[in-house]
């Protein structure tokens, strides 16, 4: 695996490869000395061009478990916001001997861009970018499923998942359905209809604007942030209507099987898309999302730069 | 001076010997029955092409092209006359403007340039240019069009409509509902669903062309549609010929030949608008081509520089070149596949644009009396594109790589030879 930039880059065998270092990562979070020498003397650079706390020391979390060396160039306080191109950037860094580059990017399909120039020979990690993808956050939530629905082992064949919220504009749920998919689970999007894209019946999945049948049975509802600027341009009347038809509250939770599970990719708007009492209650696992989000991503540094003989020199 | 091209086929039909005179086709007669000047052993002859949609990008932007680079492009690729598009800057909104766009034309002497006037001032779309003083400048503007923005105000397009009128003058809309496409990168689609691209719906094409042809129907004015992208837009053209409209239309040779799945690369090269459609877009726009419903061939040779095209694709530029691959493009998609034959190329790339450019001087068939303007095309051998192998100043060429078929020989501008192959 040299890059990673989409959740299709991944077969089968490959995403379970990855989940199942992930899981013997992870046990090295419980030891009081959170780090392995794997990646010691390896260069990896967060290069952010979008705000976002939670990603970027996920990542730099990951990196440092591995004793990799790690650069966080953002966009604030660099030459990039100066109006610096994307193109002298990645110069910069191909410079500055980085390994591994790990982008957030405003605009979609940045990150192939920089892997499918000859500006860097590094490989690239898609943190995130634009309305397009975000593997790593589809690897860390298949990650928490399988541990919750499959005990953590092998694929997620037969899992019956929801995701809901505004799938036009998420990386998010264009990630997890592509790898949910290949991971084998079946996949229904809810939605209202301005919010899903056109087009969106050639994706591998199901998909239902009424969130009440869709719920009904299913192992895991995945909860997609709503901006409330959307409801300026039209795509729902009111945060109140939106709430109603497509929020997820108490009564709703319990659509799902008895042991049906509550994601959310954070961060969270509550009382529109989730109510408090769920975000909180005991079928709840977003907390723990997120600190499965460094053992997946120091699973992804891992394999990408010294996977191959075990131990990088 | 007399000159002679000998053993050359015009409209690929039987093998002649054209004599050329002071920039005047003077005789025409059985081949190798003359002193040949310019052997055309295995070429066809056609009428030099014209194009109605070029963006020569000077004065304003001479770092992408300017009109000498431009006209020399034009030649190259057969043309002996382009009209050039107006969103320059200064914008081609007046008579000084379209006179020194002109004059450099004439000045660079590649090809013949024919401004292509402002619909309204500095392309605002609120206020109608002095199409009038365009019009009667030495320019003679017989096209008015603020392409690359749409003239969405439907009183300010029907006013135009008619004014144009006056001078037999048209007005070339760029059709894109401006509302439905804020911030549109591709085609919407399946392709812009999976890649996360803002979408173009073909319906904001599409209802400004129902509305157009209706407003060009109530005023009884002269319409043409810039690059049809959508099979919709190919079944509304036809609907108002079949009412008697007075509508043209245009397709770019990038419509016939690429489709949105060129955007999975997310290589900016294939950011263009109106945006590369799918195959089924595509296979409609060459029947309207060859049942002539689409009228003419327009390039919408858009150069830009690097830095416009090395960058995100959504902070990339919209636009390609496409002067010297047009002709090869027309012959691999619609000639070789048997739906055109090369009396119909010089209609859609010669004829019909002249026409509707209101130029007499070119477009005419290959005839004595006639101005020697003159393009001289081998059909036959393959060419892998080179993007570095041009003559404008950008190289933002999508078909780089590709293998085409043909490549022009000659280009005559009234008698004076404007390009020539090495290997001719």
């Amino acid at each position: 695996m040299k890059h990673l930039l989409s959740a299709a880059d991944l077969n089968l065998d490959q995403a379970i490869e990855i989940l199942d270092t992930a899981a013997e990562l992870a046990r090295i979070a419980d030891r009081p000395v959170k780090k392995l020498p794997t990646l010691r003397g390896r260069t990896v650079v967060n290069l952010f061009f979008e705000d976002s706390t939670r990603t970027r020391t996920s990542f730099e979390a990951a990196a440092k478990r591995l004793s990799a060396d790690v650069i966080n160039f953002s966009a604030k306080g660099s030459s990039v916001s100066k109006g610096e191109s994307l193109k002298d950037t990645a110069l910069t860094l191909e410079a500055m001997g980085a390994d591994a580059v790990v982008i957030r990017h405003h605009a979609s399909g940045a990150p192939h861009l920089l892997a499918n120039s000859d500006w860097i020979a590094s490989s690239v990690v898609n943190a995130g970018d634009g309305t397009h993808e975000h593997p790593t956050q589809a690897l860390l939530d298949a990650f928490t499923l399988r541990k919750h629905l499959k005990n953590g082992q092998g694929s997620l064949d037969g899992v019956k998942i929801v995701i809901v919220g505004d799938v036009l504009h998420s990386r998010v749920a264009r990630s997890n359905v592509l790898l949910l998919k290949t991971l084998g689970a079946h996949v229904t999007l809810v939605a209202p209809p301005t919010l899903l894209p056109v087009g969106i019946e050639s994706w591998p999945c199901e998909f239902s604007y009424d969130l009440d049948s869709a719920l009904k049975g299913a192992d895991a509802v995945m909860m997609l942030r709503v901006q409330r600027e959307r409801m300026n341009a039209a795509f729902f009347p009111s945060a109140q209507e939106y709430s109603r038809r497509y929020g997820l509250d108490e009564s709703r939770a319990k659509l799902l099987a008895p042991h049906g599970i509550v994601m959310h990719p954070g961060p969270m708007n509550r009382g529109l898309e989730i109510a408090s009492k769920v975000a909180d209650g005991n079928r709840s696992v977003i907390v723990e999302q997120v600190s499965n989000g460094v053992s997946v991503r120091m699973a992804v540094l891992y394999l990408m730069l010294g996977g191959n003989d075990g131990v990088a020199e | 001076m007399k000159t002679v091209i000998g053993n050359v086929r015009p409209l690929g039909g039987e093998a002649v010997d054209i004599e050329i005179s002071d920039g005047v086709i003077t005789q025409i007669a059985k081949a190798n029955s003359l002193q040949a000047d310019i052997d055309g052993k295995g070429l066809i002859a056609l009428p030099g092409l014209v194009d109605l949609h070029t963006h020569l990008r000077e004065p304003g932007r001479e770092d992408s092209e300017t009109v000498a680079t431009g006209t020399l492009a034009a030649a190259r690729g057969g043309f002996t006359a382009v009209h050039a598009m107006a969103n320059t800057t200064p914008v081609a909104d007046t008579a000084g403007v379209v006179e020194q766009i002109y004059r450099l034309g004439q000045e660079a002497g590649n090809c013949d340039v024919f401004p292509v006037g402002a619909v309204t001032q500095g392309l605002n779309g609120t206020a109608l240019s002095e199409l009038g003083a365009m019009a009667d400048s030495a320019a003679r503007v017989r096209v008015f069009s603020d392409d690359g923005k749409c003239v969405h105000d439907p009183v300010l397009m029907r006013r135009a409509l008619e004014y144009v009128k006056a001078f037999d003058g048209c007005i070339a809309q760029h059709a894109q509902e401006p509302k439905l496409t804020e911030d549109a990168q591709m085609n919407e689609g399946e392709v812009s669903s999976v890649l996360g691209l803002r979408g173009w719906p073909k319906v904001a094409e599409e209802a400004i062309i129902a509305r157009d042809v209706l407003l060009a129907e109530h005023v009884g004015a002269r319409l043409h549609v810039c690059h049809l992208s959508t099979a919709g837009s190919v079944e509304i053209i036809r609907w108002a010929k079949s009412r008697g409209i007075s509508v043209t239309a245009e397709v770019t040779p990038h419509h016939l030949l690429l489709t949105d799945e060129t955007a999975r690369s997310y290589n900016p090269v294939y950011k263009v608008n109106p945006p590369l459609r799918t195959m089924d877009d595509v296979t409609a726009l060459r029947a309207a081509l060859a049942d002539g419903t689409i009228d003419i061939v327009a390039t919408d040779h858009a150069p830009h520089p690097s830095e416009d095209k090395e960058c995100e694709w959504s902070a990339a530029a919209f636009g390609m070149v496409g002067l010297e691959t047009a002709l090869p493009i027309i012959n691999t998609t619609m000639v070789k596949t048997g739906l055109i034959k090369w009396s119909d190329v010089a209609r859609v790339m010669s004829q019909k644009p002249a026409e509707i450019g209101r130029v007499e001087t070119h477009g005419n068939e290959i005839a004595v009396g006639k101005p020697a303007n003159i393009v001289l095309f081998d059909p036959e051998t393959k060419v892998v594109v080179d993007r570095d192998d041009t003559a404008s100043k950008s190289n933002n060429n999508p078909f780089h790589a590709m293998e085409l078929l043909g490549r022009t020989a000659l280009t005559m501008l009234r008698g004076k030879t404007t390009y020539k192959a090495e290997w001719i």
